[in-house]
């Protein structure tokens, strides 16, 4: 007797583009179910409960960012798309960000979410380069970064055809780099594209409560629609016969049926649950892995001098070196986000002063480390980040300020990321190749997310969008 | 259904799924994409829409049929008058 339920589209993993694309299957009549292996929806973006306080995972800001009106970027298209309203995510814009590099940010470029900012500011640093850095944006604009069948070409290049000092390359790469670059030292231009358009050219913003309204929003969306979902229910193998997906056996061990399968969980990720029997070749797994130290602050950061900056993209030299460390940590370089410094209103803070350092990381050297030794690392990193992230900040009331203010803190390592997200090698980014079309070896078989190659989480749910319009809407 | 109530079901589809339009003065003789921000996207979804809500089906070798309310009417009238007469 056959007792296999039966889906017109299953869909791997809860994060924001599986989310996404079940939102459109669902809004269109099909019977969509999403499998989530953990507890909790948002996969790399997230969010935990820890001593009766919520923490984000992820998300810093959300990227993308433009005013009402302003029509065309993937931030409208997200919205229209999904059938939500500017108001029901209550984005809070930025206060300003910054660039900083030296051993103290001696070169600093500071950017918000109106780009003359930016180019006044490397107008200032960089006299020499001011026509240099306009052409780039022209080029940047021009270039069609939604094209499913682009070419790909090295953004180093093409960037220094404007950009003649390696200082301010190096600075504007930065930002781009760490967050969303899944390759190191260099990138795709396309994904460059896209990045500079999210970070410098629309901007940064927060919904007051953090990633759980944006996924509070689509939730709501997805079971309004009709969508189905299993939580703690991972799928562990595919079974493909004739080139086709066939089935999904759960982690419970049962079997489900499904026309068409949108995997979220990564492309080595999905190869591994094609070929779980035998040790066929895995397309690479991305190098890019990261620690955060999360620490909370009994009053507002402002009170110490860090009112100002929603985040600080820093390093230590002139010259960013994009890549998995040697060590189990690259302290040179690093990511400060001040999340009470997004603008809330007039009568609205965060209850808590919240403080988070991000750093690029070595995930084999944190993968297998006893569990003594782990923590021991944990709490020497973490005093070493808080120091390397203070010489960007400006200077504190007192040396001893900080650990005086701080309430409480966390600490996350790439092995962390892949305990929760399942993500091999703590890749938050991914693979360093993209699979723009999303096509995979099984004919009804296809990737969304971070692997598909649409960047931040704007690109994380347009990339789920794009795939169920792509493979199965339009088709049907 | 008359042509004029066949451009209020497309310009109500429109109205759902690009609420940040202006729909108050929408030409019916000229084409949407050049008064109206919509990308292929949005177009797509027109033509779902027409599907989810009426059971109209639109084949993708007739989607420029759709390119202005005039010609969407002219296009569109005749195979709800077809829907209903069946029904």
């Amino acid at each position: 007797m056959n007792t296999r339920s039966h889906y017109d589209v299953a869909i791997i993993g809860a994060g924001m583009s599986g989310l996404a694309a079940g939102i459109r299957l669902a809004h269109f009549g099909k019977r969509v179910c999403i499998f989530e292996r953990h507890n909790t929806v948002g996969g790399l973006n997230s969010f935990y409960s820890l001593g009766g306080r919520k923490f984000d995972v992820g998300l810093h800001a959300m990227t993308n960012f433009v005013p009402p009106g302003v029509k065309g970027t993937p931030l409208g298209k997200l919205l229209r798309q999904l059938r939500i309203s500017r108001e029901e995510f209550a984005l809070c814009e930025q206060k300003q960000s910054r660039i900083a590099f030296g051993p103290h940010g001696e070169s600093s470029l500071r950017f918000t979410n109106d780009f003359r900012v930016l180019e006044a500011e490397v107008a200032r640093e960089f006299p020499a380069q001011t026509d240099g850095f306009r052409r780039l944006t022209a080029a940047v604009k021009g270039y069609d970064d939604v094209s499913l069948d682009a070419q790909p070409v090295s953004a180093r290049k093409l960037v220094r055809e404007h950009i003649t000092d390696p200082l301010l390359e190096h600075m504007l790469f930065c930002p781009v780099m760490y967050y969303g670059s899944a390759s190191e030292h260099d990138m795709e231009f396309g994904q460059f594209v896209i990045m500079f358009k999210a970070l410098y050219l629309e901007g940064f913003a927060r919904p007051f409560e953090g990633v759980r309204v944006i996924l509070r929003v689509l939730l709501e969306k997805y079971r309004d629609a009709g969508g189905e979902r299993r939580m703690k229910c991972g799928v562990q193998r595919i079974v493909s016969h004739a080139g086709r997906a066939t089935a999904l056996v759960l982690d419970t061990g049962e079997e489900v049926t499904a026309d068409h399968v949108i995997s979220s969980i990564g492309s080595p990720e999905t190869a591994r649950l094609l070929h779980s029997a035998s040790p066929a070749p895995r397309p690479a797994t991305g190098r890019l892995s990261f620690v955060e130290t999360i620490t909370i602050l009994d009053r507002q950061p402002a009170a110490l001098g860090w009112g100002s900056d929603t985040i600080v993209f820093f390093n230590d030299s002139a010259k960013f070196d994009y890549a998995c460390p040697d060590a189990q940590v690259d302290p040179r370089s690093g990511v400060i986000c001040i999340p009470n410094n997004f603008d809330y209103g007039p009568d609205l803070q965060l209850a808590e002063g919240i403080f988070r350092c991000t750093c690029l990381a070595n995930y084999e050297r944190w993968a297998h480390l006893p569990e003594e030794t782990y923590r021991a690392d944990k709490q020497r990193w973490y005093a070493t980040l808080q120091k390397s992230a203070q010489r960007f900040l400006p200077p504190l009331p007192a040396p001893d300020a900080l650990t005086r203010a701080t309430v409480t803190t966390d600490m996350f390592t790439p092995r962390t990321i892949t305990k929760f997200t399942g993500h091999l090698g703590g890749a938050i980014y991914g693979a360093p190749v993209k699979n723009r079309q999303g096509r995979t070896e099984l004919a009804n078989l296809y990737l969304c997310g971070t692997d598909q190659g649409f960047l931040g989480i704007v690109g994380a749910m347009l990339s789920g969008i794009s795939m169920a319009n792509y493979h199965i809407l339009a088709k049907s | 259904m008359t042509k004029d109530e066949c451009k209020q079901v497309v310009l109500d589809i429109i109205a759902d799924i690009a609420p940040d339009e202006d729909l108050s003065n929408v030409k019916p003789d000229v084409r949407l994409r050049d008064q109206l921000q919509l990308d292929s996207m949005d177009f797509l979804d027109i033509v779902m829409e027409l599907r989810k809500r009426h059971g109209i089906e639109v084949p993708e070798a007739d989607y420029l049929q759709l390119a202005s309310l005039d010609s969407c009417a002219n296009y569109l009238t005749p195979k709800f008058n077809a829907l209903s007469a069946k029904s």
